[in-house]
């Protein structure tokens, strides 16, 4: 093993070595590349579905964060999805804010509402829980199809395209940049967030709320802030999915999404932000692969659910783990 | 006073439907502590086999005994092959669980029989009325509210004066201490299981000739059963009955004074409200926490 741990610090370090930081390199650069080295194999339109995938990957670390470290259930995501796709579209077409500002105010007004969400919550466990974010995601829902001057009713709510100010960039490629920088830095904050004393107050919460408590986690501010900081990233990502749609309807944002962004998390693998990252990859990309099979997809989604929890419940993401530390010690 | 009356009948007949569900959801969570959240889907699907059945021209009463025997069969298959292997989970595992097995359901369903709406036929109609006094009933309302009451009345019957009811509510009290008294806890977990799956399937066959049927028809029953069965108590049976009642009259009630429009939202204040003030339900016994 050249790879010794022989300080707390060592393993503290997010990127390991030579190797790891080549690897993020090469992995910053092709993500930088990408925009302009898939129109030239005829490819333009993955660069939209990745923008896609950004937004869902960002909503699924939010939800990892909530569900998998904190151990709350919320089946209400496309709920905060929807607040910040809203929130960042109204703030620029009637207040006339800049985007980068509406988008702010769109993650910091959805984080307000996790926040009210997580009041609840204090009291909910378990099943309760659930039915409750799950309204949430409902009312969410009928507040904006039935309150006509906020959504703009069944003429939607067309949402002005984002500019970089950089010349020689389509605006795909413009939002490109922006969905996936924001990816890749919600990403390394939740990293971080997981291995700083919150994060860990998280898992203390999920592994049990009475013990965490007795060891002096201050559950009533953690559960409430696990909700806020999980709304938030769910709020960018509705943010991205305004730009992207350009035309907000209360139907981008039914239940069947909040199932999804759940599906996500199961089947990358709860409690990993790698594992968020995977799902939220997968399902976005697999689904615009297997267009043939689209009756299939709820199918497949709830087969492979019910199979991950019973043989994996640590998703995708703890079975690579397994493959790679059974390979560390191969011959054995 | 008359138009209060009226809501009122309204709200029973919604009520009713809401209380089978929730009597249903009451009987799992009281004997495996799970909320199944495919109990709403294991409906619509008894529901779709009883529209088959009809359409192929079977009598009515075949078709219905058919269906809810199949809700029966699904709901026991549901908990041996799936639920039991799984039974070392956590909580958020099982729900995870009962989550994809709905969606797995619903996919069945729109695969099989599509999305699009389908109308049910019902030997009772939903324009023929009756009057009592001042308040118009429709013939369809009284017979949903008749059918629910009957068979909230046999399970009352078999939970309370039967062997089979007293296992039951052994098995829901202690399984290791029933299984040692000689009770075959397994089998008893099957029939609650077929039991209650049956419940939800006849809320969903008495709700479909009203809505129109189609994969997603239980979703808004099924959230309200839940906040009924909170209402009254999840580990309480007269508890269901009365949540799912409340609920229905109040939603009605609220719909017709208040504002239609958002009336599905009131299940959601009443869940959380009824948390915050008084978690065990109106007739739930103490609310207590093992460490």
């Amino acid at each position: 093993m050249t790879d010794l741990v022989e300080r707390y610090e060592d393993d503290l370090y997010l990127v390991k070595g030579a190797a790891g930081w080549a690897a993020m390199a090469i992995l910053l650069i092709g993500l930088a590349a990408l925009p302009f080295l898939l129109p030239l194999i005829g490819r333009s339109y993955l660069v939209f579905i990745i923008v896609l995938a950004a937004a869902n990957v960002i909503v699924a670390i939010g939800l990892n964060l909530l569900v998998g470290y904190t151990g709350l259930i919320s089946l209400g995501h496309a709920g905060f999805v929807a607040i910040g796709a809203y929130a960042s579209g109204l703030l620029t077409v009637k207040l006339g804010l800049p985007w980068y500002l509406a988008w702010v105010g769109a993650a910091a007004i959805t984080a307000g509402f996790g926040f009210l969400v997580g009041v609840p919550a204090l009291r909910l466990t378990g099943p309760y829980l659930t039915i409750a974010t799950l309204g949430f995601g409902i009312a969410v829902y009928q507040v904006l199809t039935n309150w006509t001057a906020l959504s703009g009713g069944r003429m939607g709510l067309p949402v002005p395209q984002l500019s970089l100010g950089v010349g020689g960039l389509t605006a795909t490629q413009q939002l490109y940049y922006v969905a996936v920088g924001c990816a890749v830095v919600l990403a390394w904050v939740a990293y971080n967030l997981t291995r700083s004393h919150i994060g860990r107050a998280f898992v203390a919460i999920r592994d049990s709320d009475i013990a965490a408590e007795v060891t002096g986690v201050n559950l009533t501010w953690y559960k409430t802030l696990s909700f806020a900081i999980s709304a938030a990233y769910a709020g960018v990502a509705g943010a991205i999915i305004a730009q992207a749609l350009r035309h907000l309807e209360p139907q981008a944002f039914t239940f069947l999404e909040s199932i999804t962004y759940f599906a996500m998390i199961v089947i990358g693998g709860l409690g990993s932000v790698s594992g968020a990252i995977i799902g939220g990859l997968l399902l976005t990309l697999l689904p615009h692969y297997l267009t043939g099979f689209k009756a299939w997809l709820p199918i497949i989604y709830g087969g492979v659910i019910m199979l991950m929890m019973a043989l994996e419940p640590r998703g995708l993401f703890g079975r690579w783990l397994r493959i790679k530390r059974y390979f560390k010690v191969w011959p054995l | 006073m008359t138009q209060l009356l009226q809501y009122a009948v309204g709200g029973l007949a919604a009520g009713s439907l809401y209380a089978l569900v929730a009597l249903g959801i009451v009987l799992l969570y009281r004997s495996s502590r799970v909320l199944n959240f495919a109990h709403g889907d294991m409906a619509t699907l008894a529901t779709f086999i009883a529209f088959t059945l009809l359409a192929r021209a079977f009598p009515f009463p075949v078709a219905i005994a058919a269906s809810l025997a199949a809700a029966a069969a699904l709901g026991a298959a549901f908990f041996f092959v799936i639920l039991r292997p799984a039974r070392e989970s956590t909580l958020l595992g099982r729900i995870v669980i009962t989550l994809g097995f709905a969606l797995l359901l619903s996919g069945v369903m729109q695969l099989v029989w599509g999305s699009d709406t389908q109308t049910f036929p019902f030997p009772l109609s939903d324009t023929r009325v009756y009057r009592i006094g001042e308040v118009v009933v429709s013939e369809m309302n009284l017979g949903t509210i008749l059918a629910g009451l009957a068979l909230m009345g046999l399970m009352y019957l078999l939970v309370q004066r039967t062997k089979v009811g007293l296992a039951m509510r052994a098995v829901a009290q202690n399984p290791a201490a029933a299984q040692a008294l000689g009770i075959p806890a397994r089998r008893i977990y099957a029939l609650t299981w077929g039991l209650a799956s049956a419940l939800g399937g006849a809320a969903g066959v008495l709700l479909a000739p009203v809505v129109y049927l189609d994969p997603f028809m239980m979703i808004d029953p099924f959230l309200k059963g839940f906040a009924g069965a909170v209402l009254g108590g999840m580990d309480s049976m007269p508890g269901a009955v009365v949540g799912g009642f409340l609920l229905g009259v109040a939603e009605s009630i609220f719909a017709g004074y208040v504002s239609f429009k958002f009336k599905t939202t009131l299940a959601f204040a009443v869940i959380i409200l009824v948390l915050m003030v008084r978690p065990e339900g109106l007739l739930g016994r103490e609310y207590h926490r093992r460490v």
